[in-house]
Formats: C-alpha cells, structure tokens, sequence
C-alpha cells in the first residue's frame, strides 16, 4: 500500500502548504521542492527496478544497447526538467519554467541526434543504387 | 528519513512564521526580518544536500 502512503504525505502536505503561504510564501516553496524531491527518491527504487528488466529484455533481444542507453538518458533529462519546470511554476516564474523546459528540449534534441543519424544510415542502406 | 525531513522543514516554517509575528508585535521588524532569512537559509542548506542526492540517484539510475 505504498500508494496510501503517497496520498496521506500529499494531502498532509497540502494542508502545511497552505498554511505556509499566508506567512511565509518562500516557505512554502522551499516544502514544495522537498515534497518533489521526497517522491521522486521514493520512485527512483522502482524505476531502477523497471529498467533494469528493459535491460535484461535488450540484452536477451539482442538490441544494441547504446539506443536503449540514449533513451534512458532522455527519460532522465526529461524527467529533471519536469521537475524543476513544475516547481518554478509552482512559485509563479512562468518565464524561467519556460526556460527550463526549452533547455530540456534542446538537451533532448542533441541527444536524439545519434540515434536519429543511425535511422538515416539504414534507410540509406537499404536504398537500392 | 524522506518524510521526516518534509515535517522538519513545515515545522521550521511554522515556527519562524509565529516568531516573526510576535517580533513584529514587539515592534522590532529588523529582526523580525533577520529572523525569516536565517530560517530561509538554514531550511535552504537542507534542501540542497537533499537536492545533491536526488541528483546522485538520477544520475545512478539513469546512467547520465
């Protein structure tokens, strides 16, 4: 039941939450990205869990494992971005949520090159002439 | 240890919020002030040994 657990740290929270900001709005804040971070530890257990299966699937697949790294890798810069995007917006700077969010982007993009350069070798490859 | 800390910090900042208060009855705002960013500051110090962990595990599972 760990999810019972998650929704009584949430609401509790919530309710701290709101009495922080009529005093002490940077409070606040600051609680909120403890909240963040205390869920996204709990969860990172699990998804260690979860891509540890993908590798054994790829390594039994016999995929090469440099695409499922590169993947992994965008799920981690995502899943950052989002996070700190989340927590800007939170305090009401929507200009540098944008911002994060836009830098995220980019990292992605320039991450996805390789693989998207492989995509192209094969197509290539497979042209007749 | 993840959820104490979350009661910690709420604590801290319930606390310095009613002690303000009661610098701010006692008409002594500089202090009131000096008091909110020494709390800020030390609930600050916290999270960012938090946030430096949270990144050591990203990065661990991750592989970035």
């Amino acid at each position: 039941m760990e999810i019972a657990q998650i929704v009584g740290l949430a609401l509790l929270t919530t309710i701290l939450l709101m009495i922080l900001r009529q005093e002490k709005p940077v409070m606040a804040v600051i609680l909120s990205i403890v909240f963040s971070i205390t869920i996204f530890i709990l969860m990172m257990s699990k998804m260690a869990s979860i891509i540890s299966v993908m590798q054994e699937l790829t390594n039994r697949v016999e995929i090469n494992y440099f695409f499922l790294a590169t993947v992994l890798k965008i799920l981690g810069v995502a899943y950052l971005g989002e996070f700190a995007a989340a927590i800007c917006q939170d305090a009401g700077e929507q200009a540098v949520a944008r911002k994060v969010e836009f830098a995220s982007k980019i990292i992605i993009a320039v991450m996805a090159l390789p693989i998207m350069i492989a995509i192209l070798e094969t197509l290539i490859d497979l042209m007749p002439g | 240890m993840d959820v104490e800390i979350i009661f910690r910090i709420a604590g801290i900042g319930i606390l310095i919020s009613v002690l303000s208060i009661v610098l701010k009855q006692a008409n002594k705002e500089e202090q009131a002030e000096m008091l909110t960013l020494a709390g800020v500051v030390v609930v600050l110090i916290i999270v960012v040994q938090l946030m430096s962990q949270l990144f050591t595990v990203v990065r661990s599972v991750f592989n970035l």
